[in-house]
């Protein structure tokens, strides 16, 4: 029985000690080494900032590179667990972050750690000076369970600050077993890396590949930006499986990128998530690139990155929307009316997507008003404890019987493969000197965010150059509509109907 | 010039076009405000940037780009 990842990564070490098993523009490691560069950072911490500490959060200030998949390793040896940090960030955010989370350590993974950050270490400090002391892990393993927390990521948050969510062992483990029973995975694998690791896509990256004794290779950000250098790299790699955000493939199609190049990647997987994706540019891949599996994956963080799959069967009719599919092995979906009552089971009827399982994830760090409203009592057991998350994504079975995306119930919106909660631009539009009160909605036919404000002055530039400071940029807001007074509605607030007309 | 440097500014209104020249070797632009410029590009100048001139040394600066557009305008 397996109850920490760790056991994946020694397996993978003692049956491939020597085969590349991360990959990035400036430097590989084997399993062996790669085992070794974690246990040596755990060694470290467990003598110095985390001396006695378990279940703590550390955080790892990440870069495109794989000695961040390193830190995250050697913190999980130590028996913490790690929350990827990314310091391009605007630094308020990174501030509320680290208030929320008060990690007992923060290990700096960047390549270029010229800037050094205030109160962090450096990952090569920690391994200049590495040796491994054995006994001490061993000692930590032994006491470890599987629903001991194994990392957290920061997702939006409603009211301005963004919220932990806390997976554990077991749930990435169920995860990957899950991936391979479904999908064939075997160590032929060389996976492309594009998520940032403080975007849960890049755990299916690092967890099944470590499972399966495959290859991870971190492809550079800005190749996303150059779609037929980003086609000559995965050719150069040799990758052979994409889990990539829908907006990373669609880099490629729009540019029709496949059709420019002499030779084409050999893939045998693309699997994408994060947004609805667009037929025509699943299409235009299927044309050019025929033979790998294409899988549409559904899922929030907060039950551990997926919970419905659903395997593209050749070209798809433009004019029907791609399913999410169906439910992974071990994973149980229910879909729920409007009070989280009732069951909703009628083909073409639309309700609230509900998750039940091992995936489920503790919870948001430190926050259990938002967990509660988040993981509730499954209403249709009554007799023993059984939880569901509501994801606040509202479907409905087709007539195969495979689940549909519909909507958001919420204020909540899907956007460049980001979740964003639109209150938290809000708060951070209101907090701007010259905007009385703001309102932002989301043009979902254009995809972009769209802002309404009061205010006297109408100064879109000094608007983005705030919020830049605040947010991350995927949270701007994409078109600024200036008014001299916001609509109201009879309570007194901002007429959200009457601004929709206006989009 | 003015209307490449505002239709730059328009994706991007927190970066100075006028003096950067890194943009894509310093991650400045990412793959959507790639998308966004070129799409806006190729309206209002009426040429068709593709694939083969998604390079850095195109868009590392506006004056690249600029020089981008006038060649293909000359084609």
């Amino acid at each position: 029985m397996t109850r920490n990842v760790l056991e994946f990564l020694e397996r993978s070490a003692e049956l491939f000690p020597d085969k590349t098993a991360l990959r990035d523009e400036n430097e590989q490691l084997t399993y062996s080494e790669y085992m070794e560069q974690a246990k040596k950072v755990a060694t470290y911490l467990l003598a110095n900032e985390a001396e006695g500490r378990r279940n703590r959060p550390i955080a790892v200030i990440i870069d495109r590179n794989i000695r961040s998949i390193v830190a995250f390793m050697g913190i999980v040896y130590s028996g913490n667990f790690y929350v990827p940090i990314d310091n391009t960030m605007p630094a308020e955010r990174v501030k509320l972050i680290y208030d929320t989370l008060d990690p007992v350590a923060v290990i700096d993974a960047r390549s270029n750690t010229a800037k050094e950050v205030e109160g962090s270490v450096t990952l090569d400090s920690i391994l200049e000076s590495g040796d491994i002391d054995e006994q001490k892990l061993a000692a930590v393993r032994a006491e470890a369970i599987d629903t001991d927390p194994l990392y957290g990521i920061f997702t939006s948050g409603s009211t301005g600050v963004p919220k932990g969510v806390v997976v554990c062992h077991r749930s990435v483990i169920d995860l990957v077993e899950a991936f391979a029973d479904t999908f064939g995975f075997d160590s032929e694998m060389v996976h492309a890396n594009q998520a940032p690791f403080d975007f849960d896509v890049s755990v299916k990256d690092i967890y099944n590949a470590m499972r399966n004794s495959a290859t991870v290779v971190v492809v550079p950000k800005k190749l996303f930006s150059l779609p037929k250098l980003l086609l000559e790299f995965l050719v150069e790699y040799k990758i052979n499986t994409l889990i990539w955000a829908v907006s990373a493939l669609r880099i490629v199609s729009d540019f029709k990128a496949l059709g420019a190049v002499d030779e084409l990647p050999k893939l045998r997987y693309i699997m994408f998530s994060g947004e609805v994706m667009p037929i025509k540019a699943l299409n235009y891949w299927i044309d050019n690139v025929p033979e790998p599996m294409y899988v549409n994956l559904y899922g929030p963080t907060e039950i551990t990155c997926n919970c419905s799959y659903y395997i593209v069967n050749g070209k798809q009719d433009e004019l029907k929307a791609l399913p999410i599919g169906k439910p992974f092995v071990n994973t149980r979906i229910y879909l729920l009316d409007e009070k989280r009552e009732k069951l909703v089971t009628k083909p073409g009827e639309v309700g609230e997507l509900c998750v039940s399982g091992t995936s489920l994830s503790l919870g948001y760090w430190n926050n259990k008003a938002k967990t509660d409203e988040a993981f509730f009592r499954n209403p249709a057991i009554t007799e023993y404890e059984s939880l569901l998350y509501g994801t606040g994504d509202m479907a409905y079975y087709n007539e195969e019987g495979d689940l549909v995306f519909a909507s958001r119930r919420d204020f909540q919106i899907k956007h460049m493969g980001h979740r964003i909660e639109l209150g938290e631009i809000e708060v951070a539009l209101n907090a701007i000197p010259f905007i009385d009160t703001s309102c932002c909605l989301y043009d979902e036919r254009r995809g972009k965010i769209v802002c309404f404000y009061q205010s006297e002055t109408e100064d879109t530039k000094a608007i983005v150059k705030f919020l830049a400071d605040k947010l991350p940029k995927y949270m701007w807001p994409n078109v600024y509509k200036r008014y001299d007074r916001l609509p109201m509605n009879k309570n007194s607030k901002i007429d959200r109907v009457k601004l929709k007309e206006e989009l | 010039m003015e209307e490449l440097l505002r239709i730059m500014s328009e994706v991007r209104p927190d970066i100075d076009f006028e003096t950067e020249t890194r943009l894509i070797d310093d991650e400045m632009l990412d793959s959507l405000d790639i998308v966004a410029i070129v799409t806006d590009v190729n309206d209002e100048f009426d040429v068709e940037i593709n694939v083969n001139d998604l390079l850095p040394e195109n868009f590392n600066s506006a004056k690249a780009l600029y020089e981008l557009i006038q060649r293909l305008q000359y084609e």
